[in-house]
């Protein structure tokens, strides 16, 4: 368990953040800019020392005010992925990736060809790092974290700085790191995409403060999260399972609960795992289900939850064994006597697929 | 082809800039440190103090080093005493009156050098397992590797050229504190002396316009490396 809670002051911005996260798999940190998240990146990595508060990774306490222990940065094993990639410049691609293993004794034989291969930095090992473009030198900066054998990676934004073919080009990478190393990561970011693609764990800051931490699909069916709700793509994540294909009408068969859903044809095999992304202004609510409608998945499901919100529109948590939330007018609301209780019907236009699945394929068949 | 005198007074006058230049760099170095990346009181006294041989004319500089470092100040006796150290009269007190007048050159140097590196290369450096030394001399260092040589060259420059403490304080010995300008110096005050002057105007141009063609080249050297050339 890693275990975070302090309070700092920044000029007028006060932190108080308070969460725990598991010591396995990517926690997700989300919020918009200037929630907080690189400062509490910077007092988890010993780069800030706040004002009071305990941090711990199992353990290991890090930091701790009653108790007067703040482990020196150095000492901390933290590897942390700068929003800009920090490298040194009077180093090539090779010094750089050894400077950490250099004092920190490695990350064990065969580390340095193993990560070398991990983030295909092969190419570039001689070269000055003005050379490389953003996203290669990113990734030199994953590599260079990840041999300073750290306990905890933190990754801060890594793609931010990024155009979109570079990010393109990182985030697989990212993906493969996730699941290839067994390292807990803390990846933040204000990509809802990244987000979804890539942690576990969700934890949501706003204003200096945790609002929000969980396992990621909880975290996303929460409807009073803010930063998660007040967007046009809110919405939920369904875990499925792939029940077979119809490949005439390029169609897969997705079960979950009693339920099955038809997506568009997927590659997982039968049986496997898969997450699905729906956006709540996807879905649509009827009390019966529909007679000769276009709409192929409906699922039956129950009132769980009705959250108005300021723009006319009205968030529905309907609960067919998982939340699926709709997003509809008010007055569609109004018009089907809305209660939490009712048993409805969730008409699911489309779906989109929670890309993280094609990356877990990917790193499964590299095993 | 210089005469020995003048060969002496060359010799001496590179001896005494190189070490002057030599022993006020690790402190330079380090108060540039203090005063680009900490803040303490005293902060701006201590500044404004060490930028103090800027300001006033060298001479109250050797004044003031003749009353507390010379053979009778107070200074001058506890080194003498204590190390052994005699700086009144001798090369070595040349070279401390040319560190003193050229220390606020050098340190301006290397502190806008260290304020120019990003700090958060020094950040990730920690968080890669390199304490604050360790990451001051990787990372720091090497990157303001031209700054520092930048302060060295104006504080050679500033030492070979240097003429009121260095009177006031040791006076113009032969063979022992008289440098190229206090050689030429002496030389206009004898009559009939203008050729020897000449002389020695010529060999200080010389000497000036070959430390500056060298130094051009290693800075070239020095910013090239810095910056990661190929």
């Amino acid at each position: 368990m890693i275990d975070i809670a302090f309070a700092h002051r920044q000029g007028a911005f006060a932190l108080d953040v308070r969460m725990q996260l598991p010591d396995s798999g990517v926690t997700g940190l989300f919020g918009t800019s200037g929630a907080g998240k690189s400062t509490v990146a910077d007092v988890i990595a010993g780069l800030i020392r706040p004002e009071d508060g305990r941090i711990a990774i199992g353990e290991t306490v890090l930091f701790d005010s009653t108790r007067g222990v703040a482990v020196a940065p150095e000492r901390r094993r933290i590897g942390y992925v700068f929003q800009e990639a920090r490298l040194f410049p009077h180093m090539n691609v090779r010094t750089n990736l050894r400077f950490g293993a250099r004092r920190r004794g490695g990350a064990g034989p065969g580390a340095f060809d193993q990560v070398v291969d991990l983030l295909g930095l092969e190419p570039l090992l001689d070269r000055r790092t003005r050379h490389l473009s953003g996203g290669e030198a990113q990734r030199v900066a994953i590599g260079r974290a990840l041999l300073s054998d750290p306990e905890l990676l933190i990754m801060d934004e890594p793609l931010s700085s990024l155009d979109q073919q570079r990010r393109d080009d990182v985030l697989p990478h990212l993906e493969r790191l996730a699941a290839d190393t067994g390292i807990p990561m803390i990846y933040i970011t204000h990509s809802i995409e990244e987000i979804i693609r890539l942690a576990d764990h969700l934890a949501v800051m706003a204003n200096g403060a945790v609002i929000a931490c969980g396992p990621i699909q909880d975290v996303m069916a929460r409807p009073d999260v803010p930063a998660l709700n007040d967007r046009r793509d809110a919405g939920t994540l369904l875990q499925t399972t792939v029940a077979g294909h119809f490949d005439e009408d390029h169609l897969s068969a997705l079960r979950f609960g009693e339920h099955t859903l038809l997506v568009p044809r997927t590659e997982r095999a039968k049986g496997s795992p898969l997450a699905l992304r729906i956006l709540a202004r996807d879905v649509s609510l009827a009390l019966e289900p529909p007679q000769r409608s276009s709409v192929m998945n409906v699922l039956p499901g129950q009132v769980q939850g009705i959250h108005p919100r300021g723009d006319g529109h009205v968030d529905v948590s309907v609960d067919t064994g998982q939340i699926i939330r709709a997003r509809i007018t008010r007055r569609s609301a109004d018009d089907l006597s809305l209660r939490v209780g009712l048993h409805l019907y969730a008409l699911v236009k489309s779906v989109a697929f929670a890309e993280r699945d094609a990356f877990r394929r990917h790193a499964e068949e590299d095993h | 082809m210089p005469t020995p005198a003048e060969t002496e007074a060359l010799l001496l006058s590179l001896r005494v800039a190189v070490w002057s230049v030599l022993g006020s760099l690790p402190p330079a170095i380090a108060i540039a440190w203090l005063l680009a990346r900490t803040r303490f009181p005293g902060h701006a006294l201590l500044n404004g103090l060490l930028h103090i041989p800027l300001v006033v004319p060298p001479v109250v500089i050797g004044y003031l080093l003749l009353v507390f470092l010379g053979r009778r100040g107070p200074g001058g006796v506890f080194l003498e005493n204590v190390f052994g150290i005699t700086l009144g009269f001798t090369w070595q007190g040349a070279a401390v009156a040319s560190a003193i007048v050229a220390f606020p050159l050098m340190l301006r140097a290397i502190r806008q050098s260290i304020e120019a590196v990003d700090r958060r290369l020094e950040q990730a450096a920690r968080t890669l397992g390199a304490g604050s030394a360790n990451a001051f001399c990787t990372v720091t260092l090497p990157l303001i590797a031209p700054g520092v040589f930048a302060g060295m060259v104006l504080s050679f420059a500033r030492s070979l050229g240097e003429f009121g403490a260095t009177i006031t304080f040791v006076s113009s010995i032969p063979g022992e504190t008289r440098t190229l300008p206090l050689a030429l110096y002496a030389a206009t005050q004898v009559p009939g002396g203008e050729p020897q002057a000449t002389r020695l105007v010529i060999i200080s141009v010389a000497l000036a316009m070959i430390a500056l063609v060298g130094s051009e080249w290693l800075a070239r050297r020095t910013r090239h490396y810095a910056s990661g050339g190929p």
